[in-house]
């Protein structure tokens, strides 16, 4: 990013963030905004960089954690199609499919927002969330975006290595539409995935202990990657309508494995993704009107 | 030995402050669970009718995940492995060497605390489960296998918290344990039994298996309960979890020693 506009780094404490140019017409200012955010954002990466290169061996080690427990999903569902050929009618290597899918939406969830939605618990605890509040920034943009976890891009690219041999071994050939609609449908399931963990972090305005909650969201993603197929009543409609775990990524891999029927679906999870987000948004700004400054 | 009774005591206040997260454990890690039996259910059905998985049939299936989970609540290490660490890292064990008190045994008595509080939270969601399933909560076949059910299931928490205790003393010679944990947690996960019962795994690798405490670390106080292991099998196996538990806690105490030498009390 160049940085054409006159200053559009935030100078936190001076006046230089109130030039915004109030009085031109809108698109202009819409810009302003965009290349405004952008170049914040462009300096928290920084930040992210500097901070997990201090910690180099951490950073690879936590690498070949993530890889283990990867491996471990495909070692249960190499038992279960020890016993079985097919669970509903999705056969191994669609399954194989569908964990490389939830895996990367779960890692690039993970890079962008998992330990801001964590630390957001911490921030209420120990009074910091004041500092972020006096900032002239969206406050929910900074607590969701502040650091950047880069091991997680690492993670995600390996997950995108198991779909391509899943495909090779089911002989699928994407069309490039059917590329650009898998990653649409992931950004539903990741902006899905944010939405419930970052209502779930807003309890912590209270009950300071909200972190174990935050935690206990991990065991969903557990159900995201399981075949929709093997659910039925209740459970299936709780993971579909309330906590669409179901649809998160089962429609993408669906939708690459040549699996879908119809465009319900694809529709549902768009639309889930619309309502999660307004509900999180709804609960972030009642939580809000709670915050009373903890530490002063 | 009263002062140890104490410690248990102010441990299970302290935990009882955590109630909430407890819960939400509790509960969030059913979610997991039921989904598993899902997945299994949904196999079965493609099957013929009475068909088995190894020895299994889906009830059995059933009964053995609900095992599992009454095992798993009765003898996880919860937070004491971050804890050990964290003590050691930030200093807090300075005051453990000067006094008359043995940090071994000091966090064994919280991490019983531990999971006396956690299985006053965790029983309101675990009996709900239980009882919705209840068809498949079998009893043990005698009283002897129920005996030999309880007597693993002590050692099996032994053993998890000596694993534990001897992974957090890593903290003397690295600044983040939290790694090491997690790969070591990983293949406990897979090889303990959490995630499919290990008689459904080809043989040759079951009985790999059983050269690592992994199996000891669930699995096997579960089989005794379902009857799989009986008479010298279950002595055999009990021996040999009671060699593990040994092993861990030598190798425990063998760390600490070593550690104790390098600690120069940061911050303490």
């Amino acid at each position: 990013m160049k940085p054409e506009t006159r200053n559009p780094k935030p100078e936190v404490g001076s006046s230089a963030t109130d030039h915004a140019p109030r009085n031109t017409d809108s698109p202009s200012r819409f810009t302003f905004h965009v290349s405004r955010y952008l170049s914040i954002y462009s300096a928290l990466w920084k930040n992210s960089v500097a901070r997990e290169m201090s910690f180099k061996s951490n950073f690879l080690l936590w690498i070949v954690v993530e890889l283990l427990w990867f491996g471990l999903q495909f070692s249960f569902i190499s038992v279960l199609y020890l016993h079985t050929d097919q669970i509903g009618t999705w056969t191994k290597w669609q399954v194989v499919l569908l964990i490389g899918a939830s895996h990367f939406i779960q890692q690039v969830f993970q890079a962008f927002f998992l330990v801001n939605c964590t630390n957001l618990s911490e921030l209420v605890r120990s009074g910091k969330l004041d500092f972020l509040l006096l900032l002239p920034v969206n406050t929910r943009f900074v607590v969701s975006l502040r650091q950047v976890d880069l091991g997680s891009f690492v993670n995600a690219s390996s997950a995108v290595a198991v779909m391509a041999y899943a495909a090779r071994q089911l002989h699928l050939v994407p069309t490039l539409m059917q590329v650009l609609g898998f990653l649409a449908l992931c950004v539903a399931g990741i902006a899905t995935h944010y939405s419930l963990m970052f209502l779930l972090a807003s309890i912590s305005f209270w009950t300071v202990r909200a972190q174990g909650i935050v935690w206990g969201y991990y065991n969903l993603f557990n159900v995201a990657r399981l075949p929709d197929e093997a659910f039925r009543g209740l459970f299936k409609a709780v993971f579909t309508f309330a906590l669409p775990m179901l649809l998160v990524s089962n429609v993408p891999a669906r939708l690459l494995a040549d699996k879908l029927s119809s465009s319900r679906p694809v529709l549902l999870l768009l639309a889930m993704s619309v309502v999660c987000f307004c509900v999180s948004e709804w609960g972030w700004r009642a939580s809000m009107r709670r915050y009373t400054s903890a530490s002063s | 030995m009263r002062k140890y009774w104490h410690v248990l005591n102010v441990g299970i206040q302290n935990n009882l402050t955590y109630r909430f997260n407890f819960l939400a454990r509790a509960v969030f890690g059913l979610i997991p669970l039921i989904a598993i039996l899902y997945v299994w259910q949904k196999i079965y059905s493609g099957k013929a009718a009475g068909a088995t998985v190894g020895p299994y049939s889906l009830g059995e299936m059933f009964s053995y995940y609900l095992l599992t989970t009454v095992v798993d609540a009765l003898t996880a290490v919860n937070e004491d492995d971050w804890q050990i660490a964290a003590d050691i890292k930030d200093g807090n064990i300075s005051q453990f060497l000067l006094k008359p008190i043995d940090y071994l045994w000091y966090r064994l008595c919280l991490f019983l605390s531990g999971r006396v509080t956690y299985l006053a939270v965790a029983v309101t969601p675990l009996t709900v489960f239980i009882l919705y399933l209840h068809q498949y909560f079998v009893l043990p076949p005698d009283w002897a296998a129920f005996g030999g059910f309880l007597f693993s299931t002590v050692l099996t928490a032994l053993l998890q918290f000596f694993m534990s205790y001897s992974m957090a003393m890593l903290a003397f010679w690295v600044l983040e344990v939290s790694t090491f944990i997690f790969i070591l947690f990983a293949f406990e996960y897979l090889a303990s039994g959490h995630l499919f019962p290990l008689d459904i795994l080809p043989p040759g690798l079951e009985r790999a298996l059983y050269f690592t405490p992994f199996p000891y670390q669930l699995y096997f106080p579960v089989s005794i309960y379902m009857g799989k292991t009986t008479g010298m099998e279950l002595i055999r196996g009990l021996l040999i979890q009671g060699l593990w538990v040994v092993a861990a806690y030598l190798v425990a105490r063998f760390a600490w020693r070593r550690g104790i030498r390098r600690y120069s009390a940061v911050g303490g």
